[in-house]
């Protein structure tokens, strides 16, 4: 019977078209809305992973990476103190603007590394050489600063601009995650980014720690919070704070949010009114499998072997396409998309939730039919 | 061979159907008594609205009835479970519709093969099978057609193929000639007197279509949801 089952959905050409077209768009806009949403999420704790450290300390009132608490520079040393702790250095982050030689102005985050180490450097770097911002007055940029800071032709190694009226030179340009407001940042030491910035009776923005091997970090973090009185996070848990802050505060989430839903809607409502439509031309030899003795089991069966098969070639489809457009824009830089196995199976689930409500419509308008209809 | 001194195939008792509750109820039938034997093609006729095709999906059990007894090759219909019901249908009985009810995805043979399958029947024996039936209908070459390609008359050919394949003791046909032309309907009625008449099966065949009578053994005549009269059927040429 699944044999007839798959002839009877892949005979009526005009409709199983209509339904894959149906679910394929549901797949595909829920998947490619989601990968930006997820990708957007990402670049909005980019300032995170970007620094790649393990513990970030700050003012326990912290609410999200881009939002700078300053605390006392004794704090370096108290996290230091606390057992387990393998290293601790300070990091200055904080907004100003940059003056090109050609008279523009920029807004950009300086990162101030702690020199000695300089942890939390980028990992890839395009031109030049990291370290030669120990060189006086040099500083690194990450490559959306030479974007939106006039392209290659403007900003390259060499450059000489202004921060804060003092001169800043271009000696490395570094590859880094693009992040949710797309500042460039630039990277100098600790020492010189506190020169470049205004007079602040507190100047040190986060403390960056490293749990000594075979120390969980979490209980790293719960001791620094403890002994401290600081907030002390974990990447991970601070990345998810980022994110818990701009889903409350942007509104980007139900944004996103609505049109995935209406994705889910219109795919749902697509694919439930064609296979009911489907189901009702169908009536009559439906009826007459019924009346040959066909059981209502074997009949629904036969509706959710249709409904599903349909539903993940449309989910195959689906996917392809969002990819490829995801392949496109990412390529670009111009569009976060970042599709995950956690996205894939949940559009899967939802998939799976729409072709048993298109096939339970079908099944119960089946289940009451009589097969004495084939007589009228 | 005189198949009433048979024992009945279908034996309805006091068969009492009505649809719709109160002022809207419309009895159908109002006790109804018919015996039909093993070997008989029996005719019901009678005026549009009389009660023959809901005595007809009463007797294939598709169809509950409120009052009476139905007893089909020895198994009492009203008291078989649905489930139990339908899968009886299924292997005793063959159908052919007025409006044939062919899969319009199907071809031919995978039309005539569909009770087969239903009866779990591997799809390459049901498919051999199916072409056996066609080519004894005489439509061996049309197995790959798929309805839309079939004339009507052939259409109900591949409808009478898939009524027999899986050798019914009970055929049911419901104006199996209404939606053709007279030769057509003429042919099809041979075909079903050659190819669907057995002594091990009776044939029970809901028509207005005077022109098919003589093809009948017993005719029975509903008229306001009761049996007239029942009476043999004289054949041409016999007194």
């Amino acid at each position: 019977m699944n044999y007839i089952a798959l002839k009877m959905l892949f005979g009526d050409r005009a409709k199983y078209l209509m339904l894959l077209c149906g679910l394929t768009f549901a797949v595909m806009l829920i998947v490619q809305q989601g990968s930006i949403f997820w990708g957007l999420m990402i670049w909005s704790q980019s300032s995170i992973s970007n620094l790649n450290v393990p513990i970030w300390v700050t003012d326990p009132g912290i609410a999200q990476v881009d939002e700078v608490k300053p605390i006392a520079d004794t704090s370096v040393d108290r996290v230091r103190s606390v057992p387990g702790v393998e290293w601790a250095v300070p990091l200055y982050k904080g907004l100003l603007r940059a003056r090109l030689s050609n008279g523009e102005y920029h807004q950009i985050i300086l990162a101030g590394l702690e020199s000695s180490s300089l942890i939390g450097r980028p990992a890839e770097i395009l031109e030049g050489r990291f370290e030669d911002i120990l060189q006086p007055d040099a500083v690194a940029l990450d490559q959306w600063a030479v974007e939106r800071m006039g392209g290659p032709d403007v900003m390259k190694v060499g450059t000489i601009f202004e921060l804060n009226d003092r001169l800043a030179r271009v000696v490395a340009i570094a590859k880094t995650q693009k992040s949710f407001t797309n500042i460039p940042v630039v990277y100098t030491t600790y020492e010189r980014a506190i020169r470049y910035v205004p007079r602040e009776r507190r100047t040190l923005s986060y403390v960056l720690a490293k749990a000594k091997d075979g120390v969980p970090v979490e209980e790293v973090t719960r001791r620094i919070h403890e002994q401290t009185g600081l907030g002390a996070f974990t990447a991970e848990e601070f990345g998810w704070k980022t994110i818990g802050w701009v889903l409350k505060n942007t509104g980007i989430g139900i944004n996103f949010g609505t049109t995935i839903l209406l994705g889910f809607i219109v795919g749902m409502a697509i694919a439930g009114q064609t296979f009911y439509l489907f189901t009702v031309e169908n009536l009559r030899q439906f009826g007459a499998l019924k009346a040959m003795g066909t059981s209502t089991f074997t009949l629904a069966r036969m509706i959710l072997l249709q409904a599903f098969t349909v539903g993940l070639t449309g989910y195959g489809v689906g996917i392809g396409l969002a990819t490829v457009f995801g392949f496109l824009t990412a390529r670009s830089g111009g569009l976060p998309f970042i599709e995950t196995w956690q996205l894939l199976l949940l559009v899967l689930v939802a998939l799976l939730a729409i072709c048993t409500f298109s096939a339970l419509i079908s099944i119960v308008k089946l289940a009451r039919l009589e097969p004495a209809i084939v007589f009228r | 061979m005189d198949s009433q001194t048979q024992p009945a195939a279908v034996r309805a008792r006091g068969i009492v159907k009505s649809f719709g509750t109160g002022d809207t109820q419309v009895t159908v039938l109002r006790g109804i008594d018919l015996d039909i034997y093993l070997g008989e093609m029996l005719l019901l006729v009678g005026e549009s609205g009389g009660g023959k095709t809901t005595l007809l999906s009463a007797i294939a059990g598709i169809l509950d009835i409120d009052e009476g007894d139905i007893n089909v090759l020895g198994v009492p219909l009203s008291g078989l479970p649905t489930g139990k019901r339908t899968t009886f249908r299924g292997q005793t009985m063959g159908f052919i519709y007025q409006q044939f009810n062919l899969l319009p995805a199907l071809t031919a043979a995978e039309n005539v093969a569909v009770p087969l399958l239903i009866q779990k029947i591997g799809r390459s024996d049901a498919l051999e099978r199916a072409q056996r039936m066609l080519d004894r209908v005489g439509l061996s070459d049309r197995a790959e057609f798929l309805p839309k390609n079939l004339s009507v008359g052939q259409q109900q050919r591949v409808a009478i193929a898939r009524a027999l394949v899986n050798e019914p003791r009970l055929l049911i046909c419901d104006e199996p000639t209404a939606a053709l032309d007279g030769p057509n309907g003429q042919k099809i009625m041979e075909i079903l007197r050659e190819v669907g008449r057995s002594p091990s099966r009776c044939v029970i065949v809901v028509t207005h279509d005077s022109r098919i009578f003589h093809f009948g053994d017993r005719m029975a005549h509903l008229t306001d949801g009761r049996i007239v009269s029942i009476e043999p059927i004289a054949r041409k040429g016999t007194a």
